[in-house]
């Protein structure tokens, strides 16, 4: 599946499930297919339990799904070795997490530079782009504070600036407000927005409803099954041709996995 | 921020790297970010090769002071010892033949000898003053000696002289008084050339000892001519022997033991027995083994339970740090970059307790020896070989729970 210039999405799962072996076993997520093209900023929805982390482990590569075909930027990682995959994750993949993850003995400089070391990005260069993303996220005057002497809100900005240092082509964020207070939350859902705003292609799991409705798609998941609610229309002028097409346009909420007979369509086709 | 996301492409197949320079940093911050942990954890690697060198530096330095002692007096002494095996017709002292300073004078190396043995009959009366006066009897010591042996046990004059060849040659009834059987008998000086009555015989006191660190037993008592008391007692009787003493050159004691026997008597060496010192390069080695032996098992149990400190310690790092561990496999670090992650750190802890030990141990070994007025010898490359006995302890410790850490996987380790 690619885009007419030729252009593989970010992201295509052909159904793509996993099943927790147990015992007893689990299947977290049903076999489903999704699209995440580039530039766009999706939310996942769903309650607890429902199968979000599990998703976001697949998509993050940081764990393997039981069946089903993962392609990420057209190579086909779901079965690929750990050392590509390990590869992939160092520069194509941007992590946020909800506890932030930061190294406490670590500045947050230091704490930016990590994501450069696997990355084997020289010595020489790591600096400078690790202070071009702390400034590009406001953070630049704080570069040698440790992790406990900043705010919530700062601690996440440092770990988006460590999730962009390397440029890459998609963003995972699980909860990223989770732990940040209301100004905090607002702050960081402005900045994700800036973020897609200047093309990156976002995908983020969130309880908040605010932050969810700044995304142009919002996919919810329940028991392991995905479906799609109609949000802001895509930038990608690709994207606004697939919402125009009148069989989307027919089923604007689009199920995913539905290999068990459903009659929702496909996304992606 | 700008253009920042997908602007840059890189080979998928270019794998994740984590270099030289950035293991060593990792390593290094882990053992200086929690300095308190990793002071402890050290704390059994320190004990151990601390122990290491310090027994090591220690026996180097006993098995030399033990050469050095060793070599002052018993390395140049030679006892020539008569076996008794024949009777006391042919000789004047059982086996020993008449001239035998000057037969053992010959051998080279020997620097004097004599032969001496205790007069029969335990310590003898002696007393100051004539038989016919009421004065007090003494019980000591009285030993029939060469002017050789005299000369040979290095005795040392408090006043007078020894007695000589013309004494001895002569059978004078002359005698030299030990420095506490002269306190004994009550006197003090010589100037009225004073005598002695030895079983009521009289002898005159021709020199007083100070010392005689070869023969203490003429410390405390009489010593007379051989030739007098061959004359008045006779020769050694049942249950004492004969005996001579052979002061050498250094380091000719071996090879004059080896030549008494057949120098005094050609005829029939198996007379004789000499009995030489202990070859000091044996000694030094025996004591510094088994000094070893010893303590070097309590330093490897120190390093083991060091070892296992480390292991332990890094173990739980492990388990405590298994979020970090699955932030960096999420930046890209592979299995094995993870795991040679931990063993960096823990090797880095072996070779900072390694160092730290080995500091510890020169200064005891230096402290003892100084304490006991030794000069420190220490093999300088102990002091480089320790360290990375240290750090190969550390990597060993590490090995297990570096294996662990690799295993973890990064979904697991983020939900921790």
């Amino acid at each position: 599946m690619t885009s007419p210039s030729g252009e593989p999405p970010v992201i295509q799962l052909s159904a793509v499930g996993y099943t927790y072996s147990g015992p007893p076993p689990v299947q977290a997520l049903r076999p489903t297919d999704l699209v995440i093209r580039r530039g766009e900023h999706v939310a996942i929805t769903g309650p607890s339990g429902s199968g979000k982390s599990t998703l976001l482990n697949l998509l993050g590569l940081l764990d393997r799904p039981t069946q089903g075909k993962l392609e990420i930027d057209g190579i086909d990682l779901g079965h690929a070795s750990e050392r590509d995959r390990a590869a992939v994750r160092a520069r194509h993949i941007g992590f946020v997490f909800q506890s932030f993850h930061l190294l406490p003995h670590r500045s947050a400089i230091e704490n930016v530079m990590l994501a450069l070391v696997y990355a084997n990005v020289p010595r020489r260069r790591r600096y400078a782009e690790a202070m071009s993303a702390l400034g590009g996220v406001g953070l630049a005057r704080k570069a040698y504070a440790l992790p406990t002497a900043l705010s919530g809100g700062e601690r996440q900005r440092v770990a988006i600036a460590r999730a962009l240092v390397n440029r890459p082509s998609l963003l995972l964020c699980d909860e990223p407000t989770g732990n940040l207070d209301t100004t905090s939350t607002e702050e960081l859902s402005d900045l994700l927005g800036a973020l897609h705003g200047q093309g990156a292609t976002l995908l983020v799991i969130t309880h908040n409803p605010v932050v969810a409705a700044r995304a142009q798609r919002q996919i919810r998941i329940r028991d392991g099954y995905l479906s799609e609610q109609g949000s802001a229309l895509p930038q990608d002028p690709e994207m606004r041709r697939g919402q125009e097409d009148p069989e989307t346009q027919e089923d604007p909420v689009a199920h995913y996995g539905e290999q068990n007979g459903s009659s929702h369509a496909r996304q992606g086709g | 921020m700008r253009a920042r996301v997908a602007s840059r492409r890189r080979s998928v197949q270019t794998p994740s790297r984590f270099r030289l320079a950035d293991l060593t940093g990792e390593a290094i911050a882990g053992v200086l970010q929690r300095p308190g942990r990793s002071a402890l954890t050290a704390l059994g690697t320190v004990a151990g090769i601390g122990g290491f060198v310090a027994i090591v530096a220690l026996s180097q330095t006993a098995a030399g002071q033990i050469g050095k002692e060793f070599n002052v007096q018993d390395a140049t002494q030679v006892t020539v010892t008569d076996t008794g095996a024949r009777g006391s017709s042919v000789s004047r002292t059982m086996d020993f033949p008449m001239n035998a300073d000057t037969l053992v004078d010959r051998i080279h190396g020997v620097l004097a000898a004599g032969v001496w043995w205790p007069v029969s009959g335990g310590n003898k009366s002696v007393t100051a003053l004539p038989p016919s006066a009421d004065g007090a009897k003494v019980g000591l010591p009285v030993t029939a000696a060469s002017p050789g042996a005299l000369t040979a046990s290095d005795a040392r004059l408090a006043a007078g002289v020894l007695f000589n060849q013309f004494h001895e040659a002569t059978a004078q009834d002359v005698a030299v008084l030990g420095k506490t059987a002269a306190a004994q008998l009550g006197i003090s000086s010589l100037v009225n050339e004073p005598a002695v009555f030895i079983g009521g015989q009289p002898f005159t006191v021709v020199g007083i000892l100070a010392d005689d660190p070869r023969l203490p037993l003429l410390n405390l008592g009489v010593t007379v001519p051989e030739s007098a008391a061959l004359r008045l007692w006779g020769p050694p009787q049942q249950g004492t022997t004969a005996q001579m003493l052979i002061h050498t050159k250094l380091g000719a004691a071996q090879v004059v033991a080896g030549q008494a026997a057949v120098a005094l008597r050609p005829d029939n060496p198996k007379l004789l027995t000499a009995t030489a010192p202990v070859n000091p390069a044996q000694l030094k080695k025996s004591v510094t083994a088994s000094f070893n032996a010893v303590f070097l098992a309590l330093a490897g149990v120190a390093l083991v339970i060091g070892a296992v400190g480390i292991a332990n310690t890094t173990l739980v790092a492990v388990l405590e740090r298994s979020s970090e561990i699955g932030l960096r496999r999420a930046l890209g670090a592979r299995p094995r970059h993870i795991a040679i992650q931990f063993l960096a750190e823990s090797t880095a802890l072996g070779l900072f307790g390694g160092l730290l030990g080995s500091c510890l141990g020169v200064l005891v070994a230096i402290a003892v020896t100084i304490s006991e007025h030794w000069t420190a010898i220490l093999d300088t490359r102990i002091v480089f070989v320790a360290p990375a006995a240290g750090a190969v302890i550390g990597l060993l410790a590490g090995l297990y729970p570096a294996l662990r850490a690799s295993t973890i996987e990064p979904a697991d380790a983020l939900r921790r």
